[in-house]
């Protein structure tokens, strides 16, 4: 019991950094399971949802806001889509990754000259950012809603996936680029739709995650960036249940790890964890083995 | 063709190279007496010190993503190696206990290799004494490389097996490890913690940096046109192609891996000596994005490229387009150039770049004299049929777009 | 290849076009028989983006206020050369540079000592005089010749903290520093030094660039037992640490030096329940003149407004940058003329009774400071109420 109530806090501050990084990492193992692409401007889209939400409840009611701050994200998600990826789609794969370097820092900067490089309060939703009492741990009441909604989320997302034609024209894709091309899947479309549904998610995520740590400054989104993408590299790239148990760990594992007062160390773990699992398992803990052809 | 393999003409190429060597290293070297601190074209100095430095980090990862096809994300890494392996040991015994001001008796080590042999040589104003100053810096930047490598030797043997992606995100891991493991407090005797390092050897004239860079990136050229060199290629074209012709996969990306993290070392060594400070916090992964943004700019392959990238991306950065931040820039003055405005336009123009002009500046070629002479006898040829181009382009358009009207119709 | 060759040299061309075009552009103006540059090392972005500008602002009401100076019996107009040095050691040593080689007479910064400590070699090596406004960190002016300063010093300001947190019955006291962040290291550094000689214990750690999640780090202070929570970090860390502190019900005052006092805190503390305690140069209300026309100043640019944070409660460091203007200004007309090498040559000598109190320098370059004012914050109005000024016996 004693035991429990030491370590209660972390535990707590760990399951809910990790249902914000699962909605982060769910948009990196999708885009990466369609287009064999790391997003690495998915983190910075994440950023800027945040500020989004910034501007908009400076003029909005919040609730208007929040549902905005979802449309334009989606947008957003989707634009770059068009403008940076699309064009690359026969180009070698270093040329996309790159763009997708070039859009992380093209959207870094935005942020930079829009907020003249000051963090950025996010606005106050209060009913996430009320207090709660739990078993003698004071919280944020986003620190329990998170992984209840993550979770809805996902099983939503599963379902979609599994038992519609858009979920099975996916599926179709990521298994098979050309031929499910050959079979009339509108590409297009798939990976439109695949953006939608990551930017949405990155979206919420980024929501649940500044009520929790208020501040936003244009570099916030690459951290959490890349440890949702080691998240989605753990769980094996590609499956969205294995990127949410892989974002849950991390954020876990971390927490614990600053609990021990090894906090130097706490975000080297993420990557030694990340060379660990590419070591030992490279299709990580639920991914499906890739055949390499001639 | 057959004019290019020539003996005469090469000859010629050999000794236009060499003159044209000359003469740059005199211009910096007159530059670099004429120009003061307090002039307004020292910004010029900053540049050609900041950029050769950059121009060499740029050839070392050019020659792993461009020339071996490893898309590697390390570089910033690397560099951090070197920069701390040069610093902790150029600090001159005196200046230790102020530098490790938070760390017992001045840390744990208590000798300049610079700074001996330069008293052994004479005393700091002998000349014999200034070459043995020199003398202790190269050492330690080859020592700084030689580490650099090492450590890559031990990281390539896990990370070389992964496949492109996963490779890239390995070795940006990687970096962050060696990021926060030079600033453990447990390790802070030697390197400082996480407090800047700073007094230590550092070179005086601006053409220290260019030699140092010119000789490397030299060496590099070179490697990239031997045996070698060829074996890159073919794994970057064709790995099982390449392997199927007997080169040894993992030998030769090892080895590609290894010398590119030792140049990178010996750039991060003269990068701290262009500081003249270094901590580990800058040494992050937009670092590495920077570096590998230069090389696309350049052309991905192109060791001319990556050099001339690498000026043009620093020049802007830190001097062209210092005016957009401050509201004024080509004699125009706007309220929304604000800070920050600067690196808006420069993230555009390399959006463009990377989407428009993939193949950048010099694409896969290099600059060859003979390529020189060939542009200027044909420039006036060329301007002439620029009208006839256009007008040739802008039919194919209209005729595109007829096509297209036609085929609407059906 | 060569139309890319042909398109490089016009780019190239039309940028040092333009390059050379900005170098010359000073031109003199009316009445004045020259202008004289004094420069300003501020970070506008990054990390101490926030203090920076805030800084910042002082210098510009300063230079407001009074735009002129006499130097050797003639008006010269004083301007401004502002630069960003993105709170970043690499990037701010390229800044300096910048800076020296437009001309400057004296430069005036950088808030926040890391970036203060990694320029200073420019500095030095060009034999431009600097003068560090609220870089508190002793490395910032020992060894160097040109490096001045006019705010106390983080052994002292250590010294300050410990006692009024060992006077008020802490016993523990949890430090929390940035990796890489000179500042925050050195003052943890001489808290705890003069924390421990008093009898206390402490627990110290430390949280890597670009953390957001300071839960564990709250979680952590109250497992270990402490009873004063002292983290002397970056507002932009601050804000969220003070935000989490009050979430997690911390139950102990918070403790920190200068870089605190910012209406960003009293903006993250407003109606939570967290007790905050800072260490600072000046106290609002000191200089009524001053506060007032720097106030109303603020209110009639909104730039200005909005570079505060967007109200107008004033920062002790925009206090100290107002004085550090005119201390400059008094070693341009000592010095008699905008020549750098005479500037440093006068500036050991200058004197100046500014808003912050006496200006004298004395070992090292450094202004002899023995007050310290000790605020707190109150969480109903969100304004700093002043507690003590504190000098060490």
């Amino acid at each position: 019991m004693e035991l429990v109530v030491k370590w209660l806090p972390y535990i707590l501050a760990g399951i809910s950094v990790g249902g914000q990084f699962a909605l982060i990492a769910i948009g990196y193992t999708m885009v990466y399971g369609i287009l064999r692409l790391i997003n690495f401007a998915h983190g910075d889209m994440f950023m800027i949802a945040g500020l989004i939400m910034v501007y908009m409840a400076t003029a909005l009611p919040l609730w208007m806001s929040v549902i905005l701050v979802l449309i334009i994200t989606v947008v957003l998600g989707c634009t770059i889509e068009r403008v940076a990826y699309r064009p690359l789609r026969q180009a070698p794969r270093m040329s996309i990754m790159i763009s997708a370097i070039g859009v992380s820092y093209f959207l870094q900067n935005m942020a930079l000259y829009v907020t003249g490089g000051l963090t950025r309060t996010y606005p106050t939703i209060e009913w996430l950012q009320k207090n709660i009492t739990i078993m003698g741990a004071s919280t944020k009441m986003v620190t329990l809603i998170t992984p209840v909604l993550t979770i809805v989320l996902v099983i939503a997302l599963v379902l979609l996936i599994k038992r519609t034609k858009i979920g099975m024209a996916m599926r179709a894709v990521s298994r098979d680029f050309e031929t499910s091309a050959l079979m009339g899947i509108d590409i297009n479309k798939v990976i439109t739709v695949t953006f939608i549904i990551g930017s949405f998610l990155a979206a919420v995520g980024s929501i649940l995650y500044f009520s929790n740590y208020t501040g936003i400054m244009p570099t916030s989104g690459s951290m959490p960036g890349l440890k949702a993408f080691v998240a989605a590299v753990f769980g094996g790239i590609g499956s969205i249940p294995g990127a949410v148990v892989g974002a849950f760990v991390i954020g876990i594992c971390e927490n614990i790890i600053k609990g021990l007062g090894l906090t130097t160390f706490s975000d080297a773990f993420t990557f030694v964890l990340l060379i660990v699992i590419l070591m030992v398992k490279p299709t990580g803990l639920f991914g499906e083995k890739n055949i390499d052809k001639v | 063709m057959t004019e290019r393999i020539n003996g005469s003409s090469n000859k010629r190429n050999m000794v236009l190279s060499f003159i044209a060597l000359a003469a740059l290293l005199v211009l910096v070297y007159v530059l670099d007496i004429v120009i003061k601190p307090t002039s307004s074209w020292n910004n010029l100095m900053t540049c050609l010190e900041k950029g050769t430095i950059y121009a060499l980090v740029a050839v070392s990862m050019n020659l792993l993503n461009g020339f071996t096809g490893l898309f590697s994300l390390g570089q910033a890494g690397f560099m951090l190696i070197g920069a701390y392996a040069y610093a902790v040991f150029a600090i001159a015994p005196e200046d230790r206990t102020t530098v490790y001001q938070y760390y017992e008796g001045g840390g744990l080590i208590h000798f300049s290799l610079p700074h001996m042999l330069q008293d052994m040589m004479g005393g700091a104003d002998a000349f014999g004494g200034a070459i043995g100053y020199y003398l202790g810096i190269i050492l330690l930047m080859i020592f700084a490389g030689l580490l650099t490598a090492g450590i890559a030797f031990l990281i390539g043997i896990p990370v070389l097996r992964l496949k492109s992606d996963y490779l890239a995100i390995a070795t940006l891991g990687f970096a962050e490890i060696i990021r926060s493991f030079f600033q453990w407090e447990g390790l802070g005797p030697v390197t400082n913690g996480s407090n800047v390092l700073r007094k230590f050897a550092s070179y005086d004239s601006s053409i220290f940096p260019v030699l140092v860079a010119g000789v490397c990136i030299a060496f590099i050229v070179m490697l990239i046109n031997s045996s070698y060199g060829r074996a890159f290629k073919s794994i970057r074209d064709d790995e099982i192609a390449a392997e199927a012709m007997g080169v040894n996969l993992f030998k030769h990306k090892e080895l590609s891996f290894v010398i590119s993290s030792f140049f990178a070392g010996v750039g991060g060594a003269l990068l701290a000596m262009f500081q003249n400070n270094i901590n580990a916090s800058p040494f992050t992964s937009n670092m590495t994005y920077e570096i590998l943004l230069i090389v696309v700019i350049g052309g991905i392959g192109s060791v001319t490229g990556s050099i001339i990238g690498s000026y043009l991306f620093i020049a802007c950065s830190e001097w062209w387009l210092r005016g957009l931040d401050k509201g004024e820039f080509l004699g125009i003055e706007a309220d929304f150039m604000t800070p920050g405005f600067r690196k808006v336009v420069f993230a555009v123009v390399i959006m463009g770049i990377v989407l428009f002009y993939s193949r950048g500046i010099m694409g896969t070629k290099e600059f060859s004299w003979d390529g020189l002479f060939n542009f200027f006898r044909t420039l006036p040829a060329r301007i002439a049929g620029i009208p006839g181009k256009i007008k040739a382009k802008f039919s194919a358009k209209k005729h595109k777009k007829n096509t297209k009207k036609v085929k609407e119709a059906q | 290849m060569k139309k890319k060759v042909a398109l490089l040299l016009a780019l190239v061309m039309i940028f040092s076009v333009f390059a050379a075009g900005c170098g010359d552009s000073s031109e003199e103006g009316g009445d004045y028989a020259g202008t004289v540059k004094i420069g300003v090392f501020e970070p506008a972005s990054g990390d101490n983006g926030a203090g920076g500008k805030q800084e910042t602002l002082g210098i510009q009401y300063a230079n407001s206020v009074t735009p002129e100076v006499e130097i050797g019996g003639e008006l010269y107009k004083v301007e401004l050369e502002i630069v960003d040095n993105e709170s970043d050691n690499a990037k701010g040593v390229t800044a300096a540079s910048n800076l020296i080689s437009s001309g400057v007479s004296v430069v005036l910064g950088s808030y926040g000592s890391a970036v203060s400590i990694a320029a200073g070699e420019v500095f030095k090596e060009a034999g431009v005089p600097a003068i560090g406004v609220t870089c508190t960190n002793p490395q910032v002016t020992a060894g160097n010749d040109v490096y001045f300063r006019i705010c106390f010093l983080d052994p002292f300001q250590g010294t300050v903290l410990a006692n009024y947190a060992w006077e008020n019955g802490a016993t523990k006291a949890y430090c929390l520093s940035k990796l890489g962040d000179d500042y925050s290291v050195g003052l943890v550094n001489y808290f705890v030094q003069a924390f421990k000689a008093l009898g206390g214990e402490v627990v110290e750690e430390q949280f890597p660039n670009q953390n957001a999640d300071f839960t564990s780090y709250v979680a952590n202070a109250k497992a270990k037992g402490c009873d004063v929570f002292f983290a002397p970090v970056s507002t932009e860390a601050a804000a969220l640490i003070i935000d989490q502190a009050a979430a997690q019900n911390l139950g102990m005052p918070m403790l920190a030096g200068d870089t605190w006092d910012s209406n960003v805190i009293t903006g993250a503390a407003q109606g939570k329940d967290v007790e905050v305690v800072v260490t600072t140069f000046y106290q609002e209300g000191g200089n009524p003149e001053f506060d007032n026309g720097i106030k109303a100043w603020m209110e009639a640019d909104s730039k200005m407004l909005e570079n505060n944070g967007g109200n107008t409660d004033l920062a002790a460091v925009t206090a100290m940058g107002y004085d550090a203007y005119y201390v400059a200004l008094e070693a341009i007309k000592a010095a008699g003329s905008t020549d750098v090498a005479d500037v440093l040559a006068v500036l050991p000598d200058v004197t100046y009774e500014g808003v912050c109190g006496q200006v004298v320098f004395g070992e090292n370059g450094d202004a002899v400071r023995d007050t310290a004012y000790v605020k707190k914050c109150n969480t109903e109005t969100g304004a700093w109420e002043f507690v003590a000024a504190q000098s060490i016996k």
